[in-house]
């Protein structure tokens, strides 16, 4: 406190104008990474996600994956044991090498989802918003239509539909189209994991786009917009250049978050047997059997991987509350 | 007001349009029923044939869109493939079970919601406070399966083998119209309905108790002398929980779709294990009935919030 006694109010404010004048000047991302490091609990989920990411990354390294995906029927059904850290599941398989393989799955399936959903997102959002009229009236009923559908059944029919052959006709052939398994750095993953990718993707667009469509039209209406108008820039240039990176913040927001929500869908779908088909493990679909087993009181089938999965989860939630309040500008953290 | 309503409904029409595109193209894609006589012995290609012009499947799509369209609107939703009953037959058999569970459910979500968000709320920054909200944060990141199978392991299979009271798994067959079995058969569903929604509930409600304890009129009421209880109840806790009653009655819709996994897990026979078990056989009819009637919920019980929220709270005016 200062010793002038004149006017305490005063002092403080003038106090903090000076600090502010002659500390060093930050970039928007220095501010935001300031705001995000005293955020406490999103530093405890970053850190969190760092320590999973060395787990299945590092563990693949020393693990191979013939060791998650071998079955050893003599060996089925055992508890924890220092063989088998995290018990086996019904056809021998060693749960803890599962749960390294199956959370790689897990996080690539959530990462591009979230990707795709993003994408569709902020172009429905954005192409409603800025061109309003029936365009912005066809797209927010479609919108609203996908949110009215429950969320599972849309997974589950989505589900079902992508994971058919399609018989079609084209010029004068029938072909048949089914999704091929991909190889992805190395590794060979089922047509069932760019399924879900696609049913994730699908079916999560609709929140961001209309945080994006919100976003937008009040940025419509400001001055530098009409500027950039008046320059004679083109719509793509407005809206790439202009509108997205000034819903960017929110936009991060949704996508952390959705992370959390893609996983927690990869898992239902995947214990529904929608998801990704064994041998490749999965998060999800190392329940599916924890649930026949579990009145047998096969604990470990059921604990470990929701033990990993709340993890994540609560780790990629934590970060994204962070986020949300280091992104906002008006945060006084 | 009127003005606004005929919007709203006009709109609503409009949504429910795309969400029979929509719910009929994707069942549609999502197999074929026949592949259920793929199989059997003694089926002939001729017979398959007759089978799929029964059903109405040699058609185009479109023909068969308008076909069921126009049948949905005079209220029938057609014949199970499988069953050949009504499909809203089938969903009549179901909904009292879903809404028996979905009642109780939301009733114990309220009261704890209510109870843990007041008392986070007063408590701001406590040990009580820390531990509600560490515990919601960790519900809130919970697959309901997690919860669901974690009940089910601790409460019936394991207090079964230690030789306690145990609760029913939902592997037995019990008489629905026996009182005493219902509720026993009810416990571990709601019990887990009610963790994981009361996690984002009791979550929301603080803060929103939080936001009010801090406005003026909060402050006025103190000052005149009124006893604390009155201050929170009277007072704060009327304006606080307006939104929590926007989100309850956009999630009353969603309770007529019951709770497909818990209801699978605990083998109760509601409307979202209906919907799983004939989704899996690709019985169209039923499916679609299901998928229609929850969103024309969600799509109705919208609007009606909308319009409860100018009754509930005189500063809102719909425009």
């Amino acid at each position: 406190m200062s010793a002038d006694t004149a006017s305490p109010s005063t002092v403080v404010t003038l106090d903090l104008r000076a600090a502010e004048n002659t500390g060093p000047t930050l970039s928007p991302a220095q501010l935001v990474w300031r705001r995000f490091r005293r955020h406490r609990m999103a530093l405890v989920g970053t850190v969190g996600l760092i320590l999973l990411l060395f787990f299945i990354v590092g563990g693949s390294v020393i693990v191979p994956e013939t060791a998650a995906n071998d079955q050893s029927l003599r060996e089925r059904l055992q508890p924890p044991s220092a063989k088998h850290w995290f018990g086996t599941d019904s056809t021998g398989r060693d749960s803890f090498n599962r749960i390294i393989y199956g959370g790689q799955i897990s996080l690539v399936i959530g990462v591009l989802a979230v990707g795709m959903s993003v994408t569709l997102g902020t172009i429905v959002g954005g192409l409603a918003a800025y061109y309003g009229g029936w365009v912005d009236s066809l797209l927010m009923r479609v919108t609203e239509a996908m949110l009215a559908i429950p969320q599972l059944f849309l997974l589950i029919v989505l589900g079902r539909a992508l994971g058919q052959k399609f018989n079609f006709t084209l010029l004068g052939e029938t072909r048949t189209f089914q999704l091929q398994s991909i190889t992805f750095l190395g590794r060979s993953y089922s047509a069932s994991v760019g399924i879900v990718i696609f049913v994730i993707g699908l079916t999560s667009w609709m929140y961001l786009a209309r945080i994006v469509r919100a976003n937008v039209l009040s940025l419509r209406e400001m001055d530098f917009v009409a500027a950039s108008k008046a320059l004679g820039a083109s719509d793509a240039r407005i809206f790439f250049a202009h509108l997205v990176p000034n819903t960017l913040g929110a936009i991060i927001v949704s996508a952390t978050l959705g992370i959390a929500g893609a996983i927690i869908s990869e898992a239902y779908v995947s214990f529904l047997g929608l998801g990704v088909q064994p041998p490749t493990s999965s998060w999800g679909n190392m329940l599916t059997s924890a649930q026949s087993f579990i009145q047998r009181g096969s604990w470990w089938m059921w604990l470990f991987p929701s033990l990993f999965i709340v993890y994540t989860i609560l780790c990629i939630n934590l970060m994204g509350d962070g986020l949300r309040d280091a992104l906002d500008p008006r945060s006084s953290r | 007001m009127w003005s606004y309503l005929a919007r709203r409904l006009i709109q609503a029409i409009i949504t429910l349009f795309f969400i029979t595109i929509i719910c009929f193209t994707l069942t549609r894609l999502s197999g074929d029923p026949m592949a259920q006589y793929a199989n059997r012995p003694g089926i002939t290609g001729a017979q398959k044939l007759v089978i799929r012009r029964q059903l109405g499947l040699d058609q185009p799509l479109p023909i068969q869109y308008v076909k069921w369209l126009s049948l949905a609107l005079q209220g029938q939703l057609g014949d199970s493939f499988f069953s050949k009953q009504p499909v809203t037959t089938l969903i009549l058999q179901r909904l009292p079970m879903t809404l028996i569970l979905m009642v109780t459910a939301q009733i114990s979500i309220i009261s704890v919601s209510l109870l843990l968000g007041i008392v986070a709320a007063i408590k701001q920054y406590s040990l009580t406070d820390n531990i509600i909200t560490t515990f919601s944060f960790i519900g809130f990141s919970m697959p309901i399966f997690f919860i669901a199978l974690g009940l089910m392991l601790i409460f019936a299979v394991q207090f079964k083998a230690w030789g306690l009271p145990y609760f029913p798994t939902g592997a037995d067959v019990w008489d629905q119209k026996d009182l005493r079995a219902m509720i026993w058969h009810l416990v571990l569903p709601v019990s887990c309905l009610t963790i994981i929604q009361v996690a984002g509930y009791s979550r929301f409600l603080r803060s929103s108790i939080l936001e009010v304890l801090g406005l003026d009129y909060i402050r006025t009421a103190r000052a005149k002398g009124l006893i604390e209880r009155k201050v929170l109840f009277r007072h704060a806790l009327r304006n606080a929980a307006l939104p929590f009653v926007t989100i309850l009655g956009l999630d009353i819709a969603g309770l007529l779709g019951g709770a497909l996994v818990t209801e699978s897990v605990y083998a109760w026979p509601g409307m979202g294990r209906l919907f799983w078990e004939y989704a899996q056989r690709n019985d169209y009819p039923v499916v679609n009935g299901v998928l229609l009637m929850t969103s024309g919920a969600v799509v109705f019980f919208t609007i009606i919030t909308d319009i409860a929220y100018t009754f509930i709270d005189p500063r809102i005016r719909l425009g």
